[in-house]
């Protein structure tokens, strides 16, 4: 099983090699990903680098080209593939079918990998891909159930890859558009979600307010922890009940489920986190790398470490860790 | 242009479901969607009973098509699609990709709705091929993304081949999720739901700490907390747009298809928004913006 880490910058890229990883997903310095923040992603000069790097170390490199292409402007989508081709990365992980039916047709060779914004979630779907696309790898939403997730592994032959680790997003990837109705931007059309540029934090004599878009988020006290204002982790109001009313502010933490995911199959275990730093990325690729290493090495007697918990709540949102929608009680 | 009755998206009794498509047959709507596309646990009408009510209401002057399931998760939903996909009379309007596969593979002609990921000329040109009829832009996208993947499609030479259609009016669906909101308020588990929903007829309004509308719950889908009204921008839609959906919330969306009409027909004047409604979507803004 792959440990595939995220890399939203050179130093990061290099660390998580360093730390472990088997493979390092980046991408480039515009909206063609879905991490389009400013300060983050490759430009051609550190993508040239940061491939060598992964190839000195004989580990993988793949490139997320995850959004969108707007009419009139997909050359800068297909360019995006031309130099995942030209950097000889290992696989371009692509959403949109005008991007796929590109590099399909292009690259024959290219490894295709579907990305979660194309939200496949059943095998109709997944075949839709494989057989238009050649896709060898699919990246599921983090809308399945482990039992779903072992129906889809029994039904179809394409890798399948699922999300371990990092910020939760708890609708269908790539069919949410809750950012665009309070923005304007959304992670398929701008490549981001809940855009910092609309953040506003706020000391007023009900307590620190986020908001987004002018639009009140969260109020915290003195006592409480302040987390970044992504709108459906927010606290809103459902008949005077006042509550995260779509989802707490927490991460997905799936190192419990190592043991099921090996017997299940899964190709690759990816960690969200292109917008963190590389000490978030040295820290959550180190307890990974152990965590299945230790799998491997004695699977009967595999547990989780508490040290190893310890440092994965520090670098989660709110500090607290969940198994989402792979736990049924979670939905 | 035409007009479409989208497909409910609540929970609806089976009687009170079964009257409003009865008194619908008789409003102006040209075009009538219907089906369960949120939550498969909904079985007030089960995918059999929605195919026989599109059949019976089919050949009497109305268009029906029959609506799928925007998320699939599990083998049985996936089976429910097949069923209807497999209806040998109407045709389809695919919320998932997973439903162009199957819709594509027995060539039966379908629309592309809103929840699938259709962005630019080059999927429709190849959506076309697969059989594509009709396409429903994905709600977030404005006039003027519009207009470019149309001058896209028309120098592909496929403009003619598809018709396009605009949410214009209603609670926008804007994601989907495993989780079921509804049930959550109610501090139920999904496995354990009840079906509350049916307890919420337009979904469950929720608000910022400062009395803000921002969403409607309904199941797992959530919506705009405003209700999308594209009423006073018929007329930036000609020549764009061959179909304005409504989608129904109560028997009030069969007076608001006439408004709608007189628009069409040009009979009509600027409405005044209430501060609950939106249309900033469709002019590049911020959906629940409202561009007077």
């Amino acid at each position: 099983m792959e440990l595939l880490c995220p890399a939203g910058s050179l130093p990061a890229l290099k660390t998580a090699i360093d730390c472990g990883a088997d493979a390092v997903y980046v991408g480039l310095k515009d909206d063609t990903n879905a991490r389009h923040f400013a300060g983050l992603n490759f430009n051609d000069k550190k993508l040239a680098k940061g491939a060598q790097y992964v190839r000195d170390h004989n580990k993988h490199l793949h490139v997320a080209i995850n959004t969108f292409a707007h009419p009139g402007e997909q050359k800068r989508w297909f360019n995006a593939v031309d130099k995942c081709v030209d950097l000889g990365a290992n696989a371009a992980i692509i959403a949109d079918i005008a991007t796929l039916d590109y590099a399909v047709n292009k690259y024959p060779e290219l490894e295709l990998h579907l990305s979660v914004q194309a939200s496949a979630t059943n095998t109709a779907a997944i075949d839709f891909y494989q057989k238009n696309f050649n896709i060898k790898r699919v990246v599921l939403p983090r809308v399945l159930s482990i039992h779903q997730v072992k129906q889809l592994s029994r039904n179809t032959d394409v890798d399948l890859e699922v999300f371990a680790f990092g910020s939760l997003c708890i609708m269908a990837e790539g069919r949410c558009y809750l950012s665009s109705y309070f923005t304007g931007e959304s992670p398929n059309t701008v490549g981001a979600c809940s855009p910092a540029k609309y953040v506003r934090w706020q000391e007023t004599d009900n307590g620190l307010e986020s908001r987004l878009n002018n639009i009140l988020i969260d109020r915290y006290q003195s006592n409480e922890k302040a987390g970044y204002p992504t709108l459906c982790k927010g606290k809103f109001t459902v008949d005077d009940q006042l509550y995260h009313a779509l989802e707490e502010p927490t991460s997905l933490n799936t190192l419990s489920m190592i043991p099921e995911l090996m017997e299940t199959g899964i190709t690759s275990v990816k960690i969200e986190g292109r917008q963190r730093s590389p000490a978030y990325v040295e820290q959550i690729t180190r307890v990974w790398r152990a965590a299945i290493d230790s799998y491997q090495q004695a699977p009967q007697q595999y547990q989780v470490k508490k040290d190893w918990d310890v440092v994965l709540a520090n670098v989660s949102e709110g500090s607290q860790t969940t198994l989402g929608a792979y736990h049924r009680d979670w939905q | 242009m035409k007009l479409s009755l989208g497909p409910l998206l609540y929970y609806w009794p089976k009687q009170t479901t079964e009257d409003f498509y009865q008194q619908a047959l008789s409003s102006d709507a040209d075009i009538i969607y219907l089906g369960e596309t949120v939550c498969s646990k909904r079985r007030e009408l089960k995918a059999r009973d929605w195919i026989n009510l599109a059949k019976a209401l089919n050949n009497q002057g109305k268009e029906i098509v029959l609506s799928s399931m925007a998320l699939l998760e599990a083998p049985s939903e996936v089976k429910v699609l097949k069923q209807l996909c497999e209806n040998g009379e109407l045709s389809v309007e695919a919320n998932d990709i997973g439903a162009i596969q199957l819709l594509s593979e027995k060539k039966v002609p379908f629309v592309c709705g809103p929840a699938i990921n259709c962005y630019n000329a080059h999927v429709l040109k190849l959506f076309v091929n697969q059989g594509m009829q009709r396409w429903v832009m994905p709600v977030e996208l404005s006039r003027d993304w519009l207009q470019k993947a149309l001058i896209d499609a028309q120098a592909m030479g496929i403009r003619e081949h598809f018709e396009v259609e605009v949410f214009a009016h209603g609670h926008l669906p804007l994601a989907y999720s495993a989780r079921c909101f509804t049930a959550r308020s109610e501090n139920k588990a999904k496995d354990d739901c009840e079906l509350c929903c049916i307890k919420y007829p337009q979904g469950r309004i929720t608000s910022t700490q400062e009395g803000q509308q921002v969403f409607v719950l309904n199941g797992i889908q959530t919506q705009s907390g405003y209700c999308y009204n594209l009423l006073n921008d018929v007329e930036s839609m000609r020549g764009l747009v061959d179909v304005v959906r409504v989608s129904p919330s109560s028997l009030d969306s069969l007076a608001t298809l006439q408004q709608f009409k007189q628009q069409i027909l040009g009979d009509s004047q600027t409405i005044k928004h209430d501060n609950l409604q939106c249309n900033g979507y469709w002019h590049k803004i911020a959906g629940l913006s409202l561009h007077q």
